[in-house]
């Protein structure tokens, strides 16, 4: 028998008192995104060569190496914070929930280091 | 996780079917759902034939009409006919609205007619709210104040702090607007949902409440709040012309605010 009240249940565990910077972070992230995502479209589209010479150069001028790792780290972030936000809505199992915000920032943190690995060895190696 | 598999009496069954009398006139057809849960039935959707030039303007003109002459098992929650007690909230042609401000005429075809979404059904066309107003009692719709009212007068108020609750003093809690949402639907367990919301703005926003912060505290909480997405259902749908979606941003940027 469940003799807890309505008001009980609506209140739960209470406000979290957090939230807010994942929120403003997303809306942060998103405005970030649109010149960088303008600018990495727009000079991979006028490139006038795009084999792999001419690309390493590109890559390795100092602007274009900052703007991407840019990119990169600012887009994963924002994939993240939205992912998490999916989860959140959707995944209901307390288990599963958890779980799974674990596996997806794990596995968006490693895909960001694998691209930043892979730019700066172009950068610095190659 | 999201429900794949719907329970079984969220199957709806074709009903019982009540043609209109002879001779009748301008004919609407409405279909209407139908469930009561301790009989172990599945919902089924009567189809009640009515005469138009016998019957008032509004689709509650025609429920009552059908409780009063067809079919007095119909139950639905009903009041003021009027559109300020929010009694009639119903989904009505896919649409949540009050029955009593719907106008026959400007739904097409069939008028289907079915109990809010996504809330328990106690019977027919009325949906458990008990939850809904625990919710919003949990956000304390009350003045808090440390100081004590003026001697022999009342917490006075100026024009201009008057009309920021203007947009929002008007909701009459018929919960049209929650149960459109579908982060509502997702999670009404602990998401406020956009009517209740609207209810802590109006009280964030009333010059003579003294426990802003308080209120603010109390909703910032990724689900209480932050499961709004901004899918504006709330605002589309409201029968009296409001707009939770503005006032759920509004509690946003003063959360914001008081970070700067």
């Amino acid at each position: 028998m469940n003799y807890r009240t309505p008001l009980a249940r609506a209140r739960g565990l209470g406000a979290a008192r957090e939230g807010l910077h994942a929120w403003w972070r997303q809306r942060v992230t998103a405005v970030a995104l649109i010149p960088l995502s303008l600018w990495f479209a727009l000079s991979l589209a006028l490139l006038p060569q795009t084999d792999y010479a001419s690309l390493v150069r590109w890559i390795t001028s100092p602007w274009n190496t900052v703007l991407l790792i840019s990119v990169i780290i600012i887009s994963f972030y924002h994939a993240t914070l939205g992912l998490q936000v999916i989860i959140e809505d959707y995944v209901h199992g307390d288990a599963v929930k958890l779980i799974s915000l674990l596996a997806m920032k794990l596995v968006l943190a490693f895909l960001a280091l694998t691209a930043s690995f892979a730019l700066l060895r172009i950068v610095f190696v190659d | 996780m999201v429900a794949f598999k719907l329970p079984r009496n969220s199957l709806i069954k074709p009903g019982k079917s009540y043609p209109a009398p002879a001779g009748a006139g301008r004919l609407k057809s409405f279909s209407i759902y139908r469930w009561q849960p301790e009989s172990g039935d599945n919902p089924r959707l009567d189809s009640y034939d009515i005469d138009l030039d016998a019957c008032g303007p509004m689709v509650l003109d025609a429920l009552i009409k059908i409780k009063n002459e067809i079919d007095s098992t119909l139950t639905f929650r009903r009041s003021c006919r009027e559109g300020v007690c929010g009694s009639c909230a119903m989904n009505i042609g896919g649409r949540n609205a009050l029955a009593c401000t719907t106008a026959i005429d400007d739904c097409k075809g069939t008028v289907k007619v079915y109990p809010l979404p996504h809330l328990p059904v106690i019977k027919d066309l009325v949906p458990d709210t008990t939850h809904f107003f625990a919710q919003y009692a949990s956000i304390k719709p009350w003045i808090e104040t440390q100081t004590p009212p003026p001697a022999d007068q009342e917490r006075l108020q100026g024009k201009e702090e008057r009309g920021r609750l203007n947009g929002l003093y008007e909701c009459i809690l018929c919960a049209c607007c929650s149960t459109a949402c579908p982060s509502y639907w997702w999670n009404s367990e602990r998401f406020l949902g956009p009517a209740v919301l609207l209810q802590a703005y109006r009280w964030i926003a009333d010059s003579r409440d003294e426990s802003t912060g308080e209120r603010l505290d109390a909703l910032e909480d990724p689900f209480k709040l932050y499961r709004c997405h901004t899918i504006m259902n709330c605002t589309d749908v409201c029968p009296k012309g409001l707009s939770p979606a503005k006032a759920i941003a509004e509690v946003k940027k003063l959360l914001v605010e008081r970070q700067q």
